[in-house]
């Protein structure tokens, strides 16, 4: 079957926190759907669905993007990184864990969002300033904290000392 | 949310990606999505088939050949923010690129998808004014290439003919580039709500106003100097909209501020 001939579904392998599927999915279905529904992997939250949350951001062949504006069949072929990848072994990563340390949430809604925009932010800024970290996160909509703490979280996790500590 | 049902289509080449759109009606391309599906969504847009164009390498090429800057129509504005080429020639591509949205945002989003949605508070359609860029454009009956003046014709609406395609925009490389561009937003790096760019590449300044009408309003001041500036904006005789955000008079008002410090940040470059 031709990846050029229009078609309403498609067949479409993905890897996600190194796991394959193999899924028929309608073209309309969003990525963000996809995943929550189709593969079950909650995580991944869906804040406002009109892009501007970020609640719903995760790593696509390592850059990142909100999934929430893009189709599953575009995903077709590539690897994803979700928040479940994160802890895989059972235990939290260290960005998780200053998460918690730092109080950097409260509901939790945007957390998974904000997790993998400061795990973007890491891999290409391993000692972001707050400049960079403000940037990092800027896709990314908390209603509870403030940002502050985020911040300290991140910042705390690139290994900087932080003004509070836990 | 739920689309309405579409069809769905991944064209390895340009040529493939022309034929693909010329062929079915009710054809759109899909560059970045970062406003398109969106707009789906909202059922705003209800595109029968979505030709992605998003597996053409050839449409993300970014090069210099003589004295033209070649920004491939899916260049992201993550890739443009980082490309050497930019950065020697017309680098104001790559700063104002990193004003728009968010990150994940200028990963996906593209220079072709915001000049084509042509949405009047975007950055790059005045931008593209005042840098004076060309667009080439390919359908079945060939490429042509046409100037920015042509090429932004209403609101969500440019010189790219249904079947078409905008391949590539080409701006003049400058040596020592004199370029501005200076914006109101709705938070950092937010929705413009009045946005000028300016450039004293081709002698008398090049002002190109957003936010005030359908398409970019291009003034020409007689000078770069303050007074000069406000002049020709006021002789523009601006009647922009209303809104939540600013009055028309407000607006107006904003337009001659972003078009003074758009024009003192390109003098201070050009030095």
């Amino acid at each position: 079957m031709s990846a050029q001939e229009a078609m309403s579904s498609r067949t479409i392998v993905v890897e996600v926190n190194g796991e394959s599927y193999e899924r028929e999915v309608d073209a309309r279905r969003l990525l963000i759907h996809f995943l929550r529904d189709d593969l079950d992997l909650t995580g991944s939250h869906i804040g406002c669905d009109t892009g501007n949350c970020g609640a719903c951001s995760l790593l696509l062949d390592g850059t990142l993007v909100k999934s929430c504006m893009l189709l599953a069949v575009q995903a077709d072929g590539s690897k994803l990184e979700t928040v479940e990848g994160l802890a895989a072994g059972g235990e939290l990563v260290p960005l998780q864990q200053a998460f918690s340390d730092h109080h950097a949430l409260q509901c939790g809604y945007c957390t998974p969002g904000m997790l993998m925009s400061a795990t973007a932010l890491l891999r290409t800024t391993p000692r972001p300033s707050e400049e960079e970290i403000r940037k990092g996160l800027q896709g990314n909509i908390c209603r509870c904290t403030g940002y502050w703490n985020i911040i300290e979280a991140v910042k705390a996790a690139s290994g900087q000392e932080v003004a509070i500590d836990e | 949310m739920l689309l309405r049902e579409v069809e769905y289509t991944r064209p390895s080449s340009v040529a493939d990606a022309v034929r693909l759109l010329d062929s079915h009606a009710g054809a759109r391309a899909l560059a970045g999505g970062q406003t398109l599906v969106n707009v789906m969504k909202a059922r705003a847009a209800s595109p029968d088939v979505l030709v992605d164009l998003n597996r053409i390498d050839d449409l993300r090429r970014i090069s210099v050949s003589g004295d033209t800057l070649q920004i491939g129509a899916m260049a992201t504005y993550t890739q443009i923010m980082g490309a050497s080429e930019v950065e020697v020639s017309r680098p104001i591509l790559g700063e104002v690129s990193a004003q728009i949205a968010d990150v994940q945002v200028r990963n996906r989003g593209t220079i072709g998808g915001n000049v084509c949605s042509n949405d009047p508070t975007n950055h790059l359609p005045p931008l593209l004014v005042a840098l004076d860029a060309a667009f080439t454009i390919l359908g079945s009956g060939g490429e042509r290439t046409v100037p920015v003046e042509e090429f932004f014709l209403g609101v969500y609406l440019t010189a790219v003919g249904e079947g078409e395609l905008l391949t590539s925009i080409s701006v003049p490389a400058a040596g020592n580039p004199a370029d501005g561009f200076a914006s109101i937003t709705l938070g950092r790096d937010g929705t413009c709500i009045a946005n000028a760019a300016a450039s004293l590449e081709s002698g008398s300044p090049r002002v190109a106003i957003g936010c005030v009408d359908a398409v970019p309003v291009l003034v020409r001041p007689t000078g770069a100097d303050e007074e000069s500036v406000r002049r020709a904006v006021q002789e523009a005789e601006l009647e922009p909209p209303s809104d939540v955000h600013a009055s028309a008079e407000y607006r107006r008002h904003l337009a001659a501020v972003c078009a003074v410090r758009a024009v003192r940040q390109a003098e201070e470059r050009g030095r």
